[in-house]
């Protein structure tokens, strides 16, 4: 099937089987291979991507399901290449070890934030509940979370 | 694991969806958010032929509130239910459920009639649809109570050309005493078990039309009559409490499995009715 979406702001189109997930389809077929799978059933979080401004989990998404959506990977946190403020966190308060978990962290992340910049801490420890790290004990990873807060609360005022 | 080969389709009408489905007895399934239907196709649960994804079939995504009722369209998400403003006032105890349900990235694309048709004995929504005897409308014109639409653990009475249109809460009092308490090992994991639980007050102060609801605990979700027979005319105080945690309990029917044994489910279901009575009375 034919579909074309838009990737990290650019738009594509591209062939995909409907069996093939959004996951797969990003990693093997547009090479996007910063997006991870580490379980392919829903539970690790590890596959995270933003799909029209939702963070989705890109393994229980099929690709032909993107069809005619904006959708973003980590590979488009930072398009000028620099790190983003919430990646600087993360390498601030050393919130990856093995560095699996942390694209699906980062784009978690970056969706919560973006909607919600003045989530408190514990908003934040519940939304990451859906994502597991093997490595990191998850405190680095808050820490970093609650840092990076303040670069997206912006013009946004606090509710 | 990678799914088996199925064709995709994304009619762009009602009319054209149930009209596949019918093209394809037994052979075709409905995508909603596919947060359950996908990992049943991964671990090669169902090899369906065709998939119908009903993303663009326009109407199903209401949340209908009035006078008598509210009314939750099947493509609803959770995260949408989270976002309603008047929700929790119009069934506190349906949105505080729905707050239990799933990860956040889940809660983006899960929806109502999903989660019905999935019938998951642990799943939330399910549980509070019986406690509240809320009716589930299908495409064939049918109301059929959520009682008697779930049979068992993923076994539900829907044909497999029918689809769920909506499910419908019955107006709630303002006065109403509700409770809602799971556990889970982590938050938005499927409970280990859960209850829902509401009744009113007599003008004498006393409980009655109580509807305490398990999930988890048991097969499918059900009221646990007993235990409601004890509420019904009850002083609330620690022996009521005690009684009714002890009759819930009792009457529970747990499986076993890799979570839980039968005595820790049971157990638990006495601890969450004690904790759900306790937020009824304090509200
Ligand atoms: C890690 C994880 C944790 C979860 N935790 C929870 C939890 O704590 N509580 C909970 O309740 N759920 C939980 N879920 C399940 C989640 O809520 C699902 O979204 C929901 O059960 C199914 O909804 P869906 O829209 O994704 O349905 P789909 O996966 O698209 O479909 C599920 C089934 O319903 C059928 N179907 C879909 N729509 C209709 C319709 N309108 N009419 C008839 N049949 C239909 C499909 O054909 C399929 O058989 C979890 C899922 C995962 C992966
Ligand atoms: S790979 Fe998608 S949730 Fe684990
Ligand atoms: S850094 Fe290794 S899994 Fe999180």
């Amino acid at each position: 099937m034919q579909i074309a979406f838009t990737i990290n702001g650019a738009p594509t189109a591209a062939e995909a089987q409907p069996r093939v997930t959004l996951a797969d389809f990003l990693r093997e077929k547009l090479k996007l291979t910063g997006t991870h799978v580490g379980c392919s059933h829903g539970v690790c979080g590890a596959c995270t991507v933003i799909v029209d401004g939702a963070a989705i989990r890109s393994c229980l998404t099929l690709a032909v399901q993107a069809d005619g959506c904006h959708v973003t990977t980590v590979e488009g946190l930072s398009p000028s290449g620099d790190l983003s403020p919430l990646q600087a966190a993360f390498r601030k308060h050393h919130a990856l070890q093995c560095g699996f978990c942390t694209p699906g962290m980062l784009m978690t992340l970056h969706a919560l934030l973006t909607d919600e910049p003045y989530a408190d801490e514990a908003r934040i420890r519940e939304v990451l509940g859906g994502n597991l790290c093997r490595c990191t004990g998850y405190i680095p990873i808050v820490a970093a979370a609650c840092e990076a807060r303040i670069a997206y609360q912006g013009a946004k005022v606090q509710p | 694991m990678k799914l088996p080969p199925f064709d995709y389709r994304a009619p762009t009408s009602l009319q054209e969806a149930l009209a596949l489905l019918a093209d394809h007895p037994g052979d075709a399934r409905l995508l909603a958010g596919g947060q359950s239907l996908i990992p049943i196709l991964a671990f090669r649960l169902a090899q369906p032929a065709l998939l119908i994804d009903l993303r663009h079939v326009p109407s199903l995504n209401h949340i209908d509130i009035n006078d008598s009722a509210t009314t939750l369209g099947a493509m609803v998400r959770w995260c949408e239910i989270e976002k309603s403003e008047p929700l929790p006032q119009a069934q506190p105890l349906l949105y505080d459920a729905c707050l239990h349900i799933a990860h956040f990235q889940i809660r983006n694309r899960g929806t109502v009639g999903g989660s019905l048709a999935h019938a998951d004995p642990a799943a939330e929504l399910p549980g509070v649809a019986v406690c509240c005897e809320a009716r589930i409308r299908l495409s064939s014109g049918q109301e059929i109570a959520a009682a008697e639409f779930f049979t068992g653990a993923l076994q539900t009475t829907l044909a497999p050309e029918e689809m769920i249109l909506a499910v419908v809460f019955p107006a709630w009092p303002a006065a109403r005493k509700w409770g809602f308490a799971e556990f889970a090992r982590r938050p938005g994991d499927l409970a280990i078990a859960g209850i829902a639980l509401f009744y009113d007050l007599d003008m004498a102060g006393r409980a009655r039309d109580a509807h305490i609801a398990v999930i988890g605990a048991t097969n499918l979700p059900m009221r646990l009559s007993s235990a409601e027979a004890r509420l019904n005319g009850a002083d609330l105080n620690e022996a009521a409490l005690a009684a009714v945690a002890q009759a819930a309990a009792d009457s529970a029917d747990p499986p076993a499995d890799i979570h839980a044994s039968i005595a820790y489910r049971k157990s638990l279901v006495a601890t969450l009715v004690r904790r759900a009575l306790v937020q009824a009375m304090s509200r």
